[in-house]
Parts: C-alpha cells; sequence; structure tokens
C-alpha cells in the first residue's frame, strides 16, 4: 500500500536534516506503528508524506499503491487515498464543519472522476458516522474545530478519516491530550474503519494507544530512521525499559 | 472663505454640465444645495477627507466610459425573493420592468413626479438629512445630487411591511451619467426592507436619506457588482428616532471606484444602528467605506463591521468614525475593519477614529490586515480541497462576519450564495 524508500527530507529554512533515510512498507489490511523518542523524525514523517510546505525531500521515494506521491499536491494525495489524522486539528473559524466536510468529500470524488454525493446522501452518512463517534449534531453544525475540546478534535479526525475512505491512514500522535475514555472511543473509530484493503501507520509515544489499536508489525524510530522493526512485543519493551536498550543495541 | 482657484474652476465646470429639474417643492431644497455646492466646492484630491481616494473622475464634468456590463448570464441578486420591484435604467425610473408601485403599508413616488404633487414628508426630508450631514466633514458630492437628481424614489412606510421594496440598476449606455436620490420614511413602529442591486451607470451618484422614526425599523441590504469599469460614490444619511434600528449591509464586487459613505445620527434614546460591508476586490479596485456616526441621545448602539479580500493589486479603504456627544451617556460603539490580502500587491488602509465628550460609554474599535491562514489552507489542502476551492472557503469564512450583519438569514444565505458564485467564476 505505503511503500517508502530510503526518505531522505530536511527543513526547507534550516537546512537541517531530519528523515535519513526511511525505509518503511506498509501492507493492505496492515496497522504498523511507529515509536520512538522525541525529535526521532516522527511527525516530519507524517509532514511530508502529506506534502505539508517547509519540508524539502533531498532523496527516496515515497509510492502509495504504485503511485509516486511526493511530487503531488497535497490535495491530490487526499484524492489518491492518503489521510493524515493531525495532532493538533486546526481551527478554522467561519467555515462549518459539515461544509468542510461535504466539500472534502465532493472535492476528492471530483478529482477520481466520481459523482459527488447529493446533499441528502451526505447528510444521512455523516449523521449515521458521526452518532457511532459521539458526535452530535452541534458539533457537526459548529465552525471546524473551534471551541472542541481535545477529545472532540480527535474524534472530528476519525469522523473526517470515515467520511473520506482513504486507503492508507496515518495517525500522528492520535493519543496525546486524551484522557483514556476518549482514547479508548478513538481507538473504537480506527478499529471500524480496519480492512484488508486499507493500510495504517499509528504515530504515536506510548504504548497504551496499542492496548486499543492493535498493531501487525511496531517500528522503533530514532534520529530519522527506522532502527528497529518487530512485532506487537517490541511496543511492550519499549513501555517496560524505554528506548535506552534498543538505542545502544542498534548503536 | 473663498476657494482654491483649481476647486472653484473645476466645480463651475461640472456644475455647467448640469441642468437642474425646475419646478415644484424640491426647488428650494435644489438652490439651496446648489449653493452649498458653490461654497463648499467639489473634492479634491488635497482635500483629507480624499485622502486615500482621488475623486477626479467622481467630479469631471465628462464621465469615463464605462463598458455595458453584460450581467444576463446571472439572475438579479434578490430576484427569487418575493418583493416590490422597482428598475432604473441608467438612472431612470422604468415603469415597464418595475411593478404597480400600489402596496398596502406603503406611498411610494417618483422623485421625478413628486414635484407635482405634495408631498409633506418627503419635504421634510429631502435635502435636509444631506445639510445635516455636511458637518463636521464636508460633502459635496451629496449636496451635487440633491441640486441635480432628476429620479429617485420616495417610499414612505407606514406600518409593518412584510415585502421588501427591491431596487434593481441597470446600465445600458457606456456614457450614462445617473444620478438618484431616494427619500426614506419609516414611521413610528413601521419597519421596511429596501434591496438594491445591479450595475446602475457608467458613473454612478447616489443619495439616500432615511429617517426612521421612533421604535421604526430600516433594514437596507445591497449588492454592488460585478461590473468592471463603474464609478460610484454613494452616500446615506439616517436619523435615528427612539428605540429605532438601522440596519444596512453591502456587498461589493469589483468596480474600479466606489466610495460608499455612510452618516448616522442617534438622536433619540436606545436606538441601535449596525452597517457592515463585505467586498471582494481583484485587480484595477478601489473599494473606499467611509463612515460617520454620531451618537447624540442615550444608550444607543452602534456597530460598524467591515471586510475587505484584497488580491492583485487591489486597494480597500476604511474610514470610520465615532463620535459620542457630551449627553451621549451609555452610549455601546463597535467598529471593525478588517482586510484579507491575498497578495503582496494588494493595500488596506485604514482610519478608525474615535471621538468621545460623554464620559460613561464603552467604544472599542480595531483594524486588522493579514495574509490567509496557512495552517488553515493545508488542513483544507490535507483533506483532498484544491487550493483555490479552499483559499474561497476561508474568504468566504472571513466575510461571514460581516455578512451575518443581515438579520434575515434567509437574505443573508442569498448573499452568501452570490458571494461564493462570484469567487467562484473567478477562476473561469
Amino acid at each position: 500500500m505505503l511503500e517508502i524508500k530510503n526518505l531522505h527530507a530536511s527543513l526547507e529554512d534550516e537546512d537541517k536534516q531530519i528523515l535519513k533515510g526511511v525505509n518503511l512498507t506498509v501492507e493492505a489490511g496492515k496497522v504498523h506503528a511507529i515509536m520512538g523518542p522525541n525529535g526521532s523524525g516522527k511527525s516530519t514523517l507524517s509532514y511530508v508524506l502529506s506534502g505539508k510546505d517547509g519540508y524539502e525531500v533531498t532523496d527516496g521515494s515515497a509510492m502509495l499503491e504504485g503511485e509516486d506521491i511526493l511530487d503531488m499536491e497535497p490535495e491530490e494525495r487526499a484524492a489518491a487515498g492518503l489521510f493524515l489524522a493531525f495532532q493538533y486539528p486546526v481551527e478554522i473559524p467561519g467555515v462549518g464543519n459539515m461544509t468542510f466536510l461535504r466539500t472534502a468529500v465532493n472535492s476528492q470524488r471530483k478529482a477520481r472522476g466520481e459523482e459527488e454525493m447529493s446533499a441528502a446522501e451526505f447528510l444521512k452518512v455523516v449523521r449515521e458516522r458521526a452518532k457511532t463517534l459521539k458526535i452530535d449534531a452541534d458539533m457537526l453544525k459548529r465552525p471546524v474545530n473551534v471551541g472542541f475540546s481535545g477529545g472532540e478534535k480527535k474524534r472530528n479526525e476519525i469522523l473526517q478519516m470515515a467520511m473520506l475512505e482513504p486507503k492508507m491512514c496515518i495517525l500522528d500522535e492520535t493519543d496525546s491530550g486524551l484522557d483514556v475514555d476518549a482514547m479508548k472511543l478513538v481507538a473504537e473509530g480506527v478499529n471500524a474503519l480496519r480492512n484488508e484493503g486499507r493500510g495504517f501507520l499509528v504515530i504515536t509515544h506510548y504504548q497504551r494507544l496499542l492496548d486499543h489499536i492493535k498493531p501487525d508489525v511496531v517500528h522503533i524510530m530514532a534520529n530519522g530512521r527506522i532502527i528497529k522493526t518487530g512485532g506487537p512485543e517490541l511496543a511492550l519493551e519499549v513501555e517496560q525499559n524505554g528506548y535506552a536498550d534498543i538505542l545502544a543495541e542498534v548503536a | 472663505m473663498a476657494l482654491a482657484k483649481v476647486t472653484q474652476d473645476e466645480t463651475d465646470a461640472r456644475l455647467a454640465s448640469l441642468s437642474m429639474p425646475e419646478g415644484g417643492w424640491p426647488a428650494i431644497a435644489r438652490r439651496d444645495a446648489l449653493a452649498r455646492v458653490q461654497s463648499m466646492g467639489l473634492p479634491h484630491r488635497r482635500d483629507e477627507y480624499w485622502k486615500y481616494t482621488r475623486p477626479e473622475s467622481l467630479t469631471s464634468p465628462d464621465v469615463i466610459p464605462a463598458a455595458v456590463f453584460d450581467a444576463s448570464d446571472e439572475a438579479p441578486i434578490f430576484a427569487t425573493l418575493d418583493a416590490l420591484n422597482i428598475v432604473f435604467v441608467d438612472g431612470v425610473f422604468d415603469a415597464d420592468q418595475s411593478d404597480d408601485l400600489a402596496q398596502t403599508g406603503l406611498e411610494i413616488e417618483r422623485l421625478e413626479n413628486a414635484a407635482s404633487a405634495d408631498i409633506h414628508w418627503a419635504q421634510d426630508i429631502y435635502g435636509t438629512l444631506e445639510t445635516a450631514g455636511q458637518n463636521p466633514v464636508k460633502r459635496p458630492l451629496a449636496a451635487l445630487n440633491t441640486a441635480f437628481a432628476h429620479d429617485g424614489i420616495l417610499i414612505r412606510a407606514t406600518t409593518i411591511v412584510e415585502r421588501p421594496v427591491n431596487l434593481t440598476y441597470i446600465h445600458k449606455s457606456d456614457r450614462s451619467d445617473a444620478m438618484l436620490h431616494h427619500v426614506i420614511k419609516v414611521e413610528q413602529g413601521a419597519k421596511l426592507t429596501l434591496l438594491e442591486s445591479g450595475p446602475a451607470a457608467s458613473r454612478f451618484n447616489k443619495v439616500m436619506e432615511v429617517s426612521v422614526s421612533d421604535q421604526g425599523e430600516f433594514h437596507h441590504v445591497r449588492a454592488q457588482g460585478r461590473d468592471h469599469e463603474r464609478r460610484a460614490v454613494t452616500h446615506i444619511f439616517a436619523r435615528l428616532g427612539e428605540e429605532s434600528v438601522f440596519k444596512s449591509f453591502t456587498l461589493t464586487a469589483n468596480g474600479v471606484l466606489t466610495r460608499n459613505e455612510c452618516v448616522l445620527e442617534l438622536t433619540g434614546d436606545n436606538a441601535v444602528a449596525h452597517i457592515a460591508g463585505a467586498c471582494v476586490g481583484d485587480g484595477e479596485f478601489h473599494h473606499d467605506d467611509t463612515v460617520f456616526i454620531t451618537h447624540d441621545a442615550v444608550g444607543c448602539e452602534s456597530r460598524q463591521v467591515f471586510k475587505k479580500v484584497l488580491r492583485n493589486g487591489a486597494i480597500g479603504v476604511f474610514q470610520g468614525k465615532i463620535l459620542v456627544k457630551p449627553d451621549a451617556q451609555k452610549t455601546d460603539g463597535y467598529q471593525i475593519s478588517q482586510s484579507l490580502l491575498l497578495d503582496d500587491d494588494s493595500q488596506f488602509l485604514a482610519k478608525p477614529e474615535l471621538e468621545i465628550y460623554a464620559d460613561d460609554v464603552a467604544c472599542s474599535h480595531g483594524s486588522t490586515s493579514g495574509a490567509i491562514d496557512e495552517e488553515a489552507l493545508f488542513y483544507l489542502k490535507s483533506r483532498g480541497v484544491p487550493a483555490s476551492d479552499a483559499t474561497d472557503l476561508l474568504t468566504l469564512a472571513f466575510l461571514a462576519e460581516a455578512v451575518q450583519e443581515v438579520e434575515d438569514s434567509n437574505i443573508g444565505d442569498i448573499v452568501t450564495e452570490r458571494m461564493s458564485a462570484w469567487l467562484a467564476r473567478r477562476k473561469r
């Protein structure tokens, strides 16, 4: 699904190399987790993949279903099936959440040459999917993320994911700022979207999210590279011993 | 004080190009207005009040030709509303395209026909509010209009009028130089909604005098656009009685020169005045909102909300003043003017002013200029919304605060829809 090869990227302004040769392949139907200490490049990887300004890819490639996404605009990557759940979802005053969702869904459909969703059909689907995430009518009406609590913002990210039905989902520290109950709710939302055709890349600091979203593969990232890859037990090891042992082991 | 020679000459040249309508009750008001123009002189680029907007093309004897704008590819903005329709073509009332002017709760007359009729209520207002609005800042183009406007509409609302009055302007001649002078009276406890839209003329000078009696309500929603080459100067002079409400909103798109002045006087206690504008300018575009609000009674509220989106060298101007007289205690004044600059070539020039002589008042004002929020733009793009659509969405969101000032949400929706359609059109 997603194949990242030897990906190097730096900050445009500072000429500072952050990703130093990331190699990673997420297969369809699988959940991969990336863990790693602060500053290891986890969030940068998510930004570079989604096409945020300010990063320069200096080497390597990233293919989504065989298509190179690094030359695409962010909106083209989205239409191709890539989705990033933001660590800090952005507030957009003046744009209603519903308008935002519908514009996004129909923009992607249009870009793929599919028929746009009618207002009635959209309303039906969004209500149904919002309900399972405990997003009420008021949250759908309010401006995007404005005045939302941390938990509401993250649930709203998952609702977007549910509406856009991407092929490849990247979750950037979706557990940050969430209490246990909110995290469970978000994880349930994500689990409901797991299927054979969809890949997930879950970036997190902590094992606890992975108790709820069970990964197939766990990667440890440090200093801009994947330094170790293993099964779910790797996350438990990190939880118990921290990163020091692993870092020492590969050094 | 004698006028500078250059001003004198320019004023004389302009006056020589015009003919004053004769006869009837407006004759005295017109002669007085002419005397005001002669003593004030027409605006000159060195006038402080015209520091940001060059008045030459508005004061010259000859009109700069403006290509007739073909608006046939879209329905007039308020066409879907059930309204009393009144049409002016190049500044002349068109009976064929207008509805029968008889409507319950309203007295309506053309200015051109008014001279022969005995219309006391209009006689008391015509030129009177304009004269009052000449102090402390002179507005010679409004006096010029009072003196020389042949046509316009006189409307008196005596009850709560449910159907809006919809003025539609049509531009047919590339050299039309139109003046319209409207007089509105909303009687005690009455309510009227007035809509205005359409390209009026190559050069357009419009004055609207509005008297809102105690507990009366006047709502005004106007759309200016998309005629690129128009030059327009408009004035609203309004006097508000006790517990009355005045709300005016203007949507503007395109236009090489537009100056909208609004002069409001709150003379009755607890009156409410809201004036708002949303404008979108691209390229050769100059839009000036000049507002002067005088609080002369206790417990009144005034609110100014102006938003401008500018790109490709477009220029936006805001001059807004709140004057609170010594006895106008418990005044609540608010003023915000903001611009969204979509590139480095565009300019926003703002001059907010407060002059307060009462000691128990709350007045706040703010003015900002900013670029588009890159974080929000990326967020939208990451969800698959193309950059230009995302920019439009954020543009509409920026303008929304001004559109919210339109009280009737149905009309507000129509405004938003049209604005959105105008933005989308740009891209083709």
